[in-house]
């Protein structure tokens, strides 16, 4: 085989690999959501970020307006500080307030933005007042089950062992 | 006692003969990335081994991944089904392709394929004096085998992972969504939110670089250490593929642990 057709093929094989590392990053990879536009960044505190992890996406009304760029904890407040790298195009006032949801049942948590009513909206390094913790399953299942029982204890005259029943 | 004796002898020779090897094979590394300016030189030595490495293996890895695709399809479905998210199977396929079984397999391959034909071309050109023939004619053999096959293999490792990965995750859309009639949209949109660029890709080709250097090193090092006999390179042959995929699986597993431990 000449010089020039072993080289063509050789060529050909890289490039074969530049599609498929491109295909896997595109196609199959979260590249396309990387997004270079300008951001600002903010910070909040949370009693409880649960499952939140970095890189997860920040939405309001559903829509994707930023992501989580750190996650820390502040030793002064005794709380998760976590700062989200906010797109530039979407402005929010400044009595936003965030809370950790779930998507889905059992799908990654994010970090949705509610918009308040203040003229002033938030700005580089500013911060979100108003936060609303991860809902801890555990939690959830004592508060209920401490709930009910209050009740039926209540129903029954305020006795306090309803096991006897 | 003498049988005693005898046994321990064997066991220290055994232990001193394989650290004394891990040394050659050090220095054999050493060796090659002191004299791989020829790389730079003379770049058509590296691309003829390129093209002798990589597109003559191109075929069997498309066709092994998209058979491994295929699988994946089909037993992923079978387990995902039973949950009612057979819309992840993309997620999994493409997962399980880009960090393991696109690396790992292609190595696996790339030892059987490349690997061997690598240790019985030294091998033979030893048994043949052509080695011996450079170096009385004062060319320096690593210098101008040996530096231009190992860049070759690192440089052709990654790419057909790549294109392992890639043929992988577009035969188990064929068997999803094609054969099976999963939700194109879902398909995707969930391999994309759950497979992430610098964490699954970019480890995965990094694993499928390191596994490329010690893949090509140990064929040559069984190459260039060959007795130069018929029997003497078969034998090489042979070690060629149990050291190659025994690093290959033992390193998986280490650098797997160190990338993905939490």
């Amino acid at each position: 085989m000449t010089r020039e057709k072993t080289d063509f093929w050789v060529g050909l094989f890289i490039l074969l690999g530049l599609i498929a590392l491109v295909f896997l990053a595109l196609r199959a990879g979260n590249m396309s959501s990387f997004s270079f536009a300008p951001t600002y960044q903010v910070t909040a505190h949370f009693d409880n970020i649960g499952g939140l992890k970095v890189r997860a996406p920040v939405k309001s009304s559903g829509v994707v307006v930023g992501r989580v760029a750190a996650i820390g904890f502040d030793n002064q407040r005794y709380q998760a500080a976590v700062t989200l790298d906010m797109e530039q195009a979407y402005e929010f006032p400044t009595d936003s307030s965030a809370s950790i949801l779930t998507s889905g049942l059992l799908g990654e948590q994010y970090i949705g933005l509610t918009p308040g009513g203040e003229d002033k909206m938030l700005a580089q390094g500013g911060e979100i007042q108003f936060t609303q913790s991860a809902v801890v399953l555990e939690e959830l299942i004592s508060k209920f089950l401490y709930s009910s029982a209050e009740k039926e204890g209540g129903a029954q005259g305020g006795a306090a062992a309803p096991a006897m029943q | 006692m003498n049988g005693l004796t005898s046994r321990i002898t064997a066991l220290g020779r055994g232990f001193l003969s394989a650290v004394t090897g891990l040394g050659a094979f050090a220095r054999l590394l050493a060796a090659i990335l002191a004299r791989s300016g020829v790389a730079l030189r003379r770049p058509r030595l590296v691309s003829q081994q390129i093209h002798f490495i990589g597109n003559h293996s191109l075929l069997i890895i498309g066709v092994s991944g998209l058979f491994v695709g295929f699988v994946l399809g089909l037993q992923g479905y079978y387990t995902l089904n039973r949950y009612g998210s057979e819309e992840a199977l993309g997620l999994l396929v493409a997962l399980s392709l880009t960090r393991e079984l696109g690396p790992v397999v292609t190595a696996l391959l790339f030892a059987g394929r490349a690997g061997t034909s690598l240790t019985a071309e030294i091998g033979l050109m030893k048994a043949g004096e052509q080695i011996a023939a450079m170096e009385v004619m004062a060319v320096d053999p690593v210098r101008r085998v040996l530096a231009p096959r190992f860049w070759g293999g690192v440089i052709a490792m990654p790419v057909l992972a790549a294109v392992f990965s890639m043929v992988g995750v577009l035969g188990g859309w064929f068997v999803g969504v094609v054969l099976i009639g999963i939700d194109p949209g879902a398909f995707w949109s969930q391999m994309q939110s759950g497979v992430d660029v610098v964490k699954d890709v970019a480890n995965g080709v990094f694993k499928s670089l390191v596994f490329g250097v010690v893949v090509t090193l140990i064929a040559l090092y069984q190459g260039w250490t060959a007795r130069a006999t018929p029997e003497g390179v078969s034998r090489a042959t042979t070690r060629t593929v149990v050291d190659g995929a025994l690093a290959v699986l033992g390193l998986d597993f280490l650098m797997t642990a160190l990338m993905f431990a939490n």
